[in-house]
């Protein structure tokens, strides 16, 4: 990179071009004091605290703000600077608490200590819940500041103690703006503002409301901003500094923020966004930020469970793992199921795999990916040869265009959405948001396309259609890299604007000018979520995605690319393990006899070949008979899965089920024996991010009782049935066979990962991994492009069911609520669904917000409250599913998608009306 | 207020530039700034409340609480002051029963400080609406809000 000279402190630094004279210093670990300054925000020059002499300038410019230049010299240490340093800083202190600041015995005192100096509003740094981490301390000792000469007057600011997760103590607020600007800048959500002027100045809210009416989405990104303890987590808030940190990987979403844990005596004390983390910058959302106390939750199961006559009783190791090991041994081969789990880790999913494949001789693995991406597995495998997001998390600053197609991103994968939305505000990019649903990015978006449940394959293909008839096609990219493109060209007849615009429900010129935009503005990105995948006609949604962005040559190039966000924290990696029923690891299909006979060598067995059941077609064999015994990890399909009541029924016919967890979930209730899980902050292991990131997770706290890793409770089991190649010391041996078995594995490695993540393909010890896909060649030769026929939903309202429920998230949870629900900050942000109601419909059924009403499918009928409000379109209904008192699952749709298997969970027929 | 609102959000480009004119036009129209107000500028603008409300306190000619029907104002400015404003205010505000920058319940009177309205020469003032009453006394300030009542 291009360089630059220049002498600080007498010291020679070279630094890039364009950097400030601040980020030089620290080049050359020279320390300048700072307050206002962070390395994610833009030079703010608010608090003169970096104040340096250059040469040949005249005053004192400040550091941060300051462009270094070729040639410059600059002094940071001059009696001059520390002068006014010092009076910048007395100014300062004038407002903030400072006699232990200033105090010549500081290092001698502690919190009880009888102090002269203390004033009568006893705030000194040694009661204040930022000691020892706080910055203006570290500036302060480094200014050298013995006295202030003018006394300390407490502003006597009320302490914000009234939202969840974190408290404002604005006493100790010194204005830097920090958390303000990284609110505004980095989040998008501008929660915070300056509020009054002079000497009332202040940090705040509209009207001084709280929070949770302010449109902050509890990310704690000014938590971790503030250099003062006037931000702070709740939690922990008195607990003091940490025994150790540990840096492992959130469990939620698919994003893998890296996170560093502040343990201290065996608990997590705080949780800090790693600034180094490769896909999250130092950011992270409510979850991950003040949602990781599940894991010491009291009711995390500690011991293992065996129902006697219907009650759970408690049970040591020796007695479940040999009744597991009598039970399964009767079952082995196809009347048997594994379901494996995207919570839990690489090396978990293999072992589970192999377990199901080597010991019991079946096939019947998969996963809840079967409910989210398998239509993308499905698709993109077939259109570019390999079903997982084709560009990386960073990538995006690089976009012109980005499309965003059924995912509410900020809600699901909030620190991608925080950065979609930050390029949007940026005027960085073009932001398109096809959506139903009016969702947080609309407000920023360039352009929201409000297609109708269910339409996106006529959206899509629309919008392909605009492009080739306007000629903006990029048709060199067609020739040279896809085949198919006549008959895909003949489809599109069926697409004209006209019965697009009709069918969506969208304007002509809209999509017209989004088609012009996506095609032409490039490079164009699109992300997708549930929106595309959950229908019965996902795998259609998707191959209509892709068929856009090789239409546009929006591929194998940075800032483009299809770009499935994956839901799990491990759901990448879950799939990557073979944890799906017709492929051996890294997608090697069960089918084709090579991959087997290497199988076959390498656990030293033989397998079968017919590729077992998938989720839903478990719940049918087992209904029937067919399936008789069902080993289940992480996982509550009880919640989760399409037409909920079947599930339960099915499991209930099962003659055995053993089920693997942290808590005794609504389906661990109808095992017949429980196993109690280690959570991921108990165990090393790797998760896979969707940016197909491979990485690593470290031991931060010891588990509760006597809970145990995943993948060491399966291999107790196998190595009890007597089966070999399970006798793994730790993880890390584990990747080591996955390594040596899995051609995109091939060159991962623990000692490779300890210096940030690696990219799947990464096929040798000496490959650096692949942050983009399908360069210059796609996985499967030549892109495909698919013609397409649009096909409505399977169940479209009627008379009986005039409503369509589709189903969505809300930013604060996960999933069946296993792990927010027990968070203490997130249960309080909310603690129940609310169905969503558009005005007119809520008019018409005279519901209002907050009334009790009813949900009801031809599958079954559950209660909320009514939420009203114009983000849902008329004649549509949004639920979650997060909330086990309203089990949204009983009244989807099990419609499967013919390729994928995929139930149609965003559209079926409801009807709604006030409870009584 | 929301068609009041709509009419003004009409005559503006819907784009950041716009907010201090909205604001001021929101003001006259409703004579202060609601919470309501602001939520309905910041879906139409596309800026935070929070973002919003500290643009506006940064001005002094805004004001977040409604006010009375009776918008009385005492001038603590220097001659005022120096003749007793002080005194006027704390009559007012036990007559009243409320603090400055408060308004009655209901709603007939609110009541402010101010710095100085260029009347020095009638010090101490206070403005009843739009009136100006000098050489004030608490006991005559007394008996024109009590006429009032
Ligand atoms: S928690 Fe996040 S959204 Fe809320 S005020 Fe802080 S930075 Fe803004
Ligand atoms: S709350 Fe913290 S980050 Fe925000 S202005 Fe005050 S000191 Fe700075
Ligand atoms: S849930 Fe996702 S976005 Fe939130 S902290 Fe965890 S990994 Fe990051
Ligand atoms: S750090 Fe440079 S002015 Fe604040
Ligand atoms: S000081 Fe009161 S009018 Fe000037």
């Amino acid at each position: 990179m291009d360089k630059m000279k220049l002498t600080i402190d007498g010291r020679e630094v070279s630094v890039r071009r364009g950097a400030k004279v601040l980020e030089a210093a620290q080049e050359a670990d020279i320390y300048i004091p700072t307050l206002c300054n962070h390395p994610e925000l833009e030079p703010y020059g608010g608090c003169r605290m970096c104040l340096v002499e250059i040469e040949k300038m005249r005053g004192f410019p400040p550091a941060c703000s300051t462009p270094a230049a070729e040639g410059m010299v600059v002094k940071t240490v001059t009696p001059e600077l520390t002068k006014l340093r010092q009076s910048v800083l007395e100014l300062l202190l004038t407002e903030h608490p400072h006699p232990c600041l200033t105090c010549h015995r500081k290092e001698l005192c502690g919190p009880f200590d009888v102090c002269l100096r203390s004033v009568s509003v006893t705030e000194r740094c040694v009661v204040c819940p930022k000691n020892k981490r706080c910055q203006l301390k570290d500036v302060a000792r480094y200014i050298g500041l013995d006295e202030v000469s003018l006394p300390y007057t407490s502003r006597g600011l009320p302490i914000h103690t009234e939202d969840p997760c974190y408290d404002r103590d604005y006493d100790l607020c010194i204005l830097c703006g920090r958390c303000v600007r990284v609110c505004d800048e980095v989040v998008g959500a501008s929660a915070l503002a300056f509020v009054h002027r002079g000497s009332q100045a202040l940090v705040g809210t509209a009207f001084g409301q709280p929070l949770t009416e302010s449109g902050c989405v509890f990310c704690g990104a000014c938590v971790e901003a503030c250099p003062t303890g006037t931000l702070m987590e709740k939690d922990g808030r008195w607990a003091g500094l940490p025994d150790r940190t540990i840096t492992t990987i959130c469990n939620y979403c698919g994003v893998g923020c890296q996170l560093r844990l502040a343990i201290k005596d065996n608990r997590i004390l705080r949780v800090h966004p790693d600034p180094q983390g490769p896909s999250n910058k130092g950011l992270a959302c409510s979850k991950g930020k003040f949602g990781l106390d599940f894991v010491h939750h009291p009711d995390r199961l500690t011991k293992p469970l065996i129902k006697r006559d219907g009650k759970f009783q408690e049970a040591t190791w020796e007695e479940a793992l040999s009744l597991v090991v009598q039970r399964l041994s009767q079952y082995e081969g196809d009347s048997f199921a594994m379901v494996t789990s995207a919570k839990a880790t690489n090396e978990d999913n293999y072992v589970m795999q192999k377990f199901a494949r080597e010991t019991m001789g079946t096939n019947n693995v998969d996963h809840c990916a079967r409910l989210c991406h398998a239509p993308t597995v499905a698709g993109l495998a077939q259109t570019l040869g390999s079903g997982a997001m084709t560009n990386s998390i960073a990538d995006l600053a690089q976009a012109k265009t980005i499309l965003v197609i059924g995912s509410n991103t900020t809600a699901t994968h909030p620190v991608i959405g925080f950065q979609v939305r930050r390029l949007a505000r940026k005027e960085q990019a073009n932001l398109l948001v096809a959506d139903p649903r009016e969702i947080d990015l609309v407000r920023d978006s360039t352009l929201w396309l409000r297609q109708r449940s269910g339409t996106d394959v006529a959206l899509l293909m629309g919008m392909a259609r605009v492009i080739l008839d306007e000629g903006l096609a990029d048709m060199d990219f067609v020739r040279e890299r896809c085949e198919n493109f006549e008959a895909f060209q003949e489809s599109l007849q069926a697409f004209d604007l006209e019965t697009v615009s009709q069918t969506t429900g969208i304007p002509a010129q809209d999509i017209a000018r989004a088609a012009r935009l996506y095609a032409t503005q490039k490079p164009s990105a699109i992300l997708y979520a549930m929106g595309i995948t959950q229908h019965s006609h996902g795998t259609d949604n998707v191959m209509a995605s892709s068929n856009l962005a090789l239409l546009t040559g929006n591929i194998g190039v940075p800032g483009a690319g299809v770009n499935p966000l994956r839901g799990h924290s491990n759901v990448q990696g879950a799939c990557d393990m073979g944890g799906l029923p017709n492929v051996y690891p890294g997608y090697q299909s069960v089918g084709n006899p090579e991959a087997r006979a290497k199988f076959e060598a390498g656990w030293g067995c033989s397998l079968p070949d017919k590729p077992g059941l998938t989720l839903m077609e478990m719940w049918d064999a087992a209904l029937d008979g067919r399936l008789k015994a069902v080993y289940l990890v992480g996982e509550n399909p009880v919640l989760s899965d399409a037409d909920a009541s079947h599930v339960e029924k099915a499991l209930k016919n099962l003659e055995f089920l053993v089920v693997q967890d942290i808590f005794l979930t609504e389906t661990a209730r109808l095992a017949d024996v429980v196993l109690p899980a280690a959570t991921f902050a108990e165990k090393d292991g790797t998760f896979t991010n969707t940016e197909r990131r491979v990485q690593r997770l470290r031991i931060a706290v010891l588990s509760p009782g006597e809970a145990r890793p995943d993948w060491l409770i399966t291999c107790q089991i196998a190595q009890r049935m007597g089966a070999m190649g399970f006798d793994f010391q730790n993880p890390e041996e584990i990747m080591e066979e996955i390594a040596r078995l899995t051609p995109s594995y091939g060159g991962i490695s623990y000692p490779r990962l300890e210096s940030g993540g690696l990219q799947w393909p990464c096929p040798t010890p000496d490959h650096p991994g692949t942050p983009i896909l399908h360069v210059g060649r796609f996985t499967r030769g030549k892109g495909w492009l698919a013609p397409l026929r649009y096909r409505p939903s399977e169940e479209l309202p009627d008379k009986e069911y005039p409503l369509v429920l589709t189903t969505a998230r809300l930013a604060h949870h996960f999933h069946t609520g296993t792990m927010t629900r027990k968070a203490k900050g997130l249960a309080q942000l909310r603690n129940e669904e609310l169905a969503e109601v558009n005005p007119q419909d809520a008019e018409r059924l005279g519901i209002q917000s907050g009334d009790a009403i009813y949900v009801a499918s031809r599958r079954g009928r559950v209660t909320a409250r009514a939420r009203v409000t114009e983000d849902i379109p008329f004649g549509e209904v949004a639920m979650s599913f997060h909330f086990a008192e309203t089990a949204t699952n009983m009244l989807t749709n099990p419609a499967l998608d013919p390729l994928s298997k995929m139930p149609e969970f965003k559209v079926c027929a409801v009807k709604v009306g006030k409870a009584t | 207020m929301a068609q009041e609102l709509e009419a003004i959000f009409q005559k503006h480009k819907r784009e950041r530039s716009s907010l201090i004119s909205v604001l001021q036009e929101v003001q006259y129209k409703l004579g202060y700034l609601s919470p309501e107000a602001i939520a309905e500028i910041a879906r139409f603008l596309k800026i935070s409340e929070s973002e919003i409300y500290g643009v506006a306190t940064f001005y002094a000619q805004f004001r977040f609480t409604r006010p009375g029907e009776h918008e009385i104002k005492v001038c603590l400015g220097t001659a005022c002051h120096v003749r007793g404003g002080e005194r006027i205010l704390e009559e007012m505000e036990r007559e009243l029963d409320i603090q400055a920058g408060g308004v009655t319940p209901d709603y007939k009177f609110s009541l402010e400080k101010v710095a100085c309205f260029g009347s020095c020469a009638l010090a101490p003032v206070m403005v009843v609406g739009k009136e100006v009453h000098g050489r004030m006394d608490p006991n005559r300030a007394k008996k024109i809000i009590r006429a009032l009542r």
